[in-house]
């Protein structure tokens, strides 16, 4: 079973590896990002980029004959689009990002600006743009595509599965795991331990404890992730940390007995006069305050963390001139080499507080008063 | 803010949700339920076996009470029988010497008795012999100086001689 | 990013500042004066820290 295991986790990693070598695009160097990363501003867009989401698994391009090559591979698209449900390939937009490069799929155009996909009006054959680079005939698609964020969660889904099933199955077999479950061990009864169980209580811990692990080693594996030269920012998108903040709030909002509902609506022991006041403050930190600080928190870290490491790596071109290329390199490797050693605490702090704020919400939502 | 809600894209939303949803539900499903079932019993198999090696030492603990308690009892039954056996020896030591010396007064007394009535009448005896044996020298005396005349009145002279001087 | 923007951004920025530097001195002195009680006032601390950066990253968006 684990032999077979074994094999299944080698298989997936030179499928990527195979994957990622064979799958070179030769693109002929246009001016925006053909050119290597040099100036200020370049480093700006680059960094920007990066922050967004995309739909094509870049690894990282090279220029030889005269031609920028791309080494990666392309993702599918899945847009819902006037007339339903539409797929193609990343690749057929050849790498543009700026609404050059029109896709016609079913009769339909679409382009891509800036990480999104845009369905051309009906009759347009190009995409115009107005003075502040907005897209005057064209619209936005609801962008269901498997992009990078999307690759990223499933990679980290399939890992997770295959992480704790089978230490799942070794308790079966025997009552203390032996391998990668030693480590995987630890940090689930580290999360039952520290974070659930104080927080919601001993009564009701066991019903959010699935929920609460989940989250945290989702976060916590993605912003590892993050971290790598890999370049995935999933933890660093809005729609992620939303959709993370959401679930608990759902949980929260579902699970809130009487009593809490009875503190958010109708706090006892104030004047009369004070409590729709009082339920007005408290239904938005219910609804507002509590999911807006877990989304917000956690995108702002993660963003702010791949910021500082990028800015920092590009150090290397942008003090190139005053440093010189030596200096310029050992400055970034010195710097960027100790804020990675604190974005890795970070990736960690941020899943924990993300996972323990949550369990304290959902704490205070079961939480049962006796004293009045 | 406006840059912000620009790069939102709600298909990731849509895509996430779905993931996050299958996610929880297959890892709940397939990982945390078995995972904490199993971590749930060894924690309790860990602390039943705690508790019966508190039970066990517990057991032990009164065993030896109780064990600590005979021996005690025991060792007090011991001394009081040696005490009783030693007061019982001195009892009858005592009793014995008393009556040895009760018995040995009255033989002495007894013996005392005799003696002194054998004596009196060794006494007695004595007495009488001297009575007649003196009566018998006195005959022969008188019988011897009353044949002589001389004698009878040198006798009555010194007879007569002590009565005037009374 | 126009001058009002980065002012303000610097204002929360100082604002959040002082408001951990305090979290963080009283959770230091409750722990020297309570080393027993270390792990609850961890905890506390991180909580609060937590919802001030909530607050201050928040207002930074609102702002930007």
């Amino acid at each position: 079973m684990k032999i077979a295991q074994k094999s299944i986790k080698t298989y997936l990693f030179a499928l990527l590896a195979l994957l990622s070598l064979t799958l070179q695009a030769k693109e002929p160097a246009n001016s925006h990002d053909a050119g290597e990363v040099d100036t200020k501003e370049e480093v700006k867009d680059y960094i920007v980029h990066h922050l967004k989401d995309s739909h094509d698994f870049h690894l990282f391009s090279y220029t030889s004959d005269g031609q920028r090559k791309h080494v990666g591979f392309p993702l599918p698209v899945i847009v819902w689009s006037s007339e339903g449900l539409v797929t193609f390939m990343s690749s057929e937009f050849h790498h543009d990002d700026n609404g050059h490069v029109i896709v016609e799929k079913g009769g339909l155009k679409f382009t891509k600006i800036h990480s999104k996909i845009y369905e051309l009006e009906e009759g347009a054959a190009e995409v115009a743009f107005d003075a502040d680079h907005h897209a005057t005939n064209a619209h936005k698609v609801l962008d269901l595509s498997i992009t990078k964020s999307v690759f990223g969660v499933l990679l980290v889904g399939l890992l997770m599965f295959l992480g704790f099933s089978s230490l799942a199955k070794q308790y079966k077999k025997k009552q203390v795991p032996t391998g990668f479950g030693r480590v995987l061990e630890p940090l689930v009864l580290y999360v039952r331990d520290e974070i659930a169980r104080p927080n919601i209580g001993e009564k009701h811990y066991r019903r959010f404890t699935g929920y609460l692990l989940t989250v945290f080693f989702f976060i916590w594996i993605l912003n590892l992730l993050g971290l790598t030269p890999l370049g995935f920012n999933v933890t660093g998108q809005l729609a992620v940390t939303a959709c993370l903040a959401i679930f608990t709030l759902i949980i929260y909002t579902a699970s809130g007995n009487k009593d809490y509902w009875g503190h958010v609506l109708w706090m006892p022991g104030v004047p009369v006069f004070v409590k729709p006041v009082l339920a007005i403050i408290e239904l938005a930190g219910h609804f507002l305050i509590k999911p807006f600080s877990l989304l917000v928190r956690l995108f702002a870290n993660i963003s702010a963390g791949h910021i500082v490491v990028m800015s920092l790596i590009a150090i290397m071109f942008t003090l190139k001139s005053e440093l010189t290329v030596v200096g310029a390199t050992g400055l970034s490797l010195v710097l960027s080499f100790f804020i990675t050693l604190i974005e890795v605490l970070v990736a960690f702090l941020q899943a924990y507080i993300f996972t323990m704020l949550s369990a304290l919400f959902i704490g205070m939502a079961v939480e049962e008063h006796d004293h009045h | 803010m406006e840059t912000l809600l620009n790069d939102f894209s709600p298909g990731l939303f849509i895509v996430q949700t779905i993931l996050l949803l299958g996610l929880i539900f297959l890892l709940v499903k397939f990982a945390w339920k078995p995972i904490l079932t199993s971590l749930n019993e060894r924690e309790e198999g860990i602390q039943n076996a705690l508790d019966a090696a508190e039970n066990a030492k517990k057991e032990m603990e009164n065993l030896n009470a109780d064990n600590e308690r005979l021996l005690k009892e025991a060792r007090a039954e011991r001394e009081t029988m040696l005490k009783e056996a030693r007061e019982m020896k001195d009892k009858i030591i005592s009793d014995a010497t008393e009556e040895a010396n009760a018995k040995a007064g009255k033989l002495i007394e007894q013996a005392q008795a005799a003696i002194e009535t054998e004596k009196k009448a060794a006494m007695a005896e004595l007495k009488t012999h001297v009575a007649s044996l003196s009566i018998d020298i006195a005959e022969k005396v008188v019988k011897g100086e009353l044949s002589d005349k001389k004698k009878q009145l040198a006798l009555v002279d010194s007879m007569i001689g002590d009565a005037t001087l009374n | 990013m126009t001058v009002p923007n980065l002012v303000g951004a610097g204002l929360i920025v100082i604002g959040a500042g002082i408001g951990l530097g305090k979290i963080g001195g009283s959770a230091m002195e409750g722990i020297a004066r309570q080393p027993e009680a270390t792990g609850k006032i961890q905890t506390a601390m991180i909580i609060i820290a937590a919802l001030l950066e909530g607050l201050a990253f928040g207002a930074l968006f609102l702002g930007n």
